[in-house]
């Protein structure tokens, strides 16, 4: 069972990411923030992350710039999943390391085909 | 909607389209002709089918055609036959059209256009190898409007995020607002008609690559063997042809064989069951891809 980390400071995105993520056979963590999203990799790496990008205390890109240096850091899939919409973000996203990119309101469609199109499925 | 009127419609449907219903599909004539019935101020599909009885040839009968036969459709979508179309089928033709250095491919149920689009981005990807070769693509389908999104190349956030790897999407489209438009070059790649399958396409020319999937599945065996049989007809004898994953060929014609370890992909079988259309295409805006484009 692969392992997948839910970062986001949304109770209710957090539950609904795990349910979705559950039925596709992942092992879920949650993080509120990307500080916390840090602390968890350090200690164990998982194999996927699903990351919003405004949070309070450390955000998405914050977050994912810093993993990547990690030891490991390179090994996770990366797919943001956040209502910052413009091409600009993706871009961004893109840059800094992300391997895909959901825009809000997702679904269980759209995270399976994408979380497939990085392998994770 | 009475088992009378039920049955009007689908011999209407049949009769029209090809579209064959089961006994068991009520449900799907009341939830998408619901929504036809109050477009046309009709308060039933009781109301609709008194309607179309008066007026079988009118924009109400066009309506329903299209409801009726309008289905999803998502960019990649089952992801295999494009890796046979960028890993199979175009290497095939590389070599074997190097003469002519000409491909004609035809997506026959292009729907809303996710399928002729994907094909254009692959054919995008493989650029540097396409360098002087004219490549023409049709994508034809029933209905008038979808073909109309299919031209404009307009998409909602939800369908661009349903098969489309997120570099494709930076790479081919526009933003505009909460909608995406894939980019002028792939709308020009691209010709759209109006066609019905179960009517003559032998106007259309010949095709090295028909992608025809998740439409068969929708007519009765007489259709399906009549349509393969015409589709075999416009190949030259090593075309290739695409089906569904829930379609084949086998135990319906002879026309096609599938190919070892590809799964929904046959090649026409040899001319000796099946005649070749003459070569001549009766219209097509042609493409080229030269190098630096």
């Amino acid at each position: 069972m692969k392992h997948c980390l839910v970062v986001d400071d949304s109770s209710v995105i957090r539950k609904v990411a795990r349910r979705i993520l559950e039925d596709l056979s992942f092992q879920i963590t949650e993080a509120e923030d990307g500080q916390a999203a840090l602390e968890i990799c350090r200690k164990q790496m998982p194999e996927a992350i699903l990351l919003d990008w405004n949070m309070p205390i450390m955000d998405g890109i914050e977050f994912i710039s810093q993993l990547r240096k990690e030891p490991q850091g390179k090994t996770p899939k990366v797919v943001f999943c956040t209502t910052e919409n413009h091409v600009a973000h993706i871009a961004k996203a893109l840059r800094a390391g992300a391997d895909e990119y959901i825009m809000k309101p997702f679904d269980r469609e759209i995270v399976e085909a994408k979380f497939a199109e990085v392998g994770l499925i | 909607m009475t088992p009378t009127e039920y049955d009007y419609l689908r011999v209407f449907l049949k009769q029209r389209s090809g579209l064959v219903l089961s006994n068991e599909k009520q449900y799907l004539i009341e939830s998408r002709l619901m929504p036809v019935a109050r477009k046309f101020g009709l308060a039933s599909i009781s109301n609709l089918v008194d309607k179309l009885k008066l007026e079988q040839n009118g924009s109400l009968a066009d309506a329903i055609i299209e409801a009726m036969t309008t289905n999803e459709s998502f960019f990649f979508r089952d992801k295999v036959p494009f890796d046979h179309f960028t890993q199979t089928m175009l290497p095939h033709m590389l070599t074997a059209r190097q003469r002519d250095r000409r491909i004609r491919i035809w997506s026959a149920a292009a729907s809303t256009g996710q399928e002729p689009y994907t094909l254009a981005m692959c054919l995008k990807d493989m650029d540097a190898k396409l360098g002087g070769w004219r490549v023409e693509m049709i994508g034809t389908d029933l209905s008038t409007e979808v073909l109309e999104k299919a031209k404009a190349g307009i998409y909602s956030q939800f369908e661009v995020q349903r098969g489309l790897p997120i570099n494709y999407l930076l790479k081919h489209f526009t933003q505009m607002g909460d909608m995406w438009q894939i980019s002028p070059e792939l709308r020009s790649m691209i010709q759209y008609r109006k066609l019905n399958l179960l009517e003559s396409f032998s106007s259309l020319g010949q095709f090295d690559i028909v992608f025809c999937r998740n439409v068969l599945i929708y007519f009765d065996n007489e259709a399906k063997i009549d349509i393969l049989n015409r589709i075999r007809k416009t190949m030259p004898e090593d075309g290739f042809l695409v089906l569904g994953a829930a379609e084949t060929v086998v135990g319906l014609t002879d026309a096609f064989k599938p190919v070892a370890d590809k799964r929904g992909l046959y090649q026409a079988a040899s001319a000796s069951t099946s005649a070749a259309a003459p070569a001549t295409a009766a219209f097509g805006t042609r493409f080229q891809f030269a190098s630096g484009r």
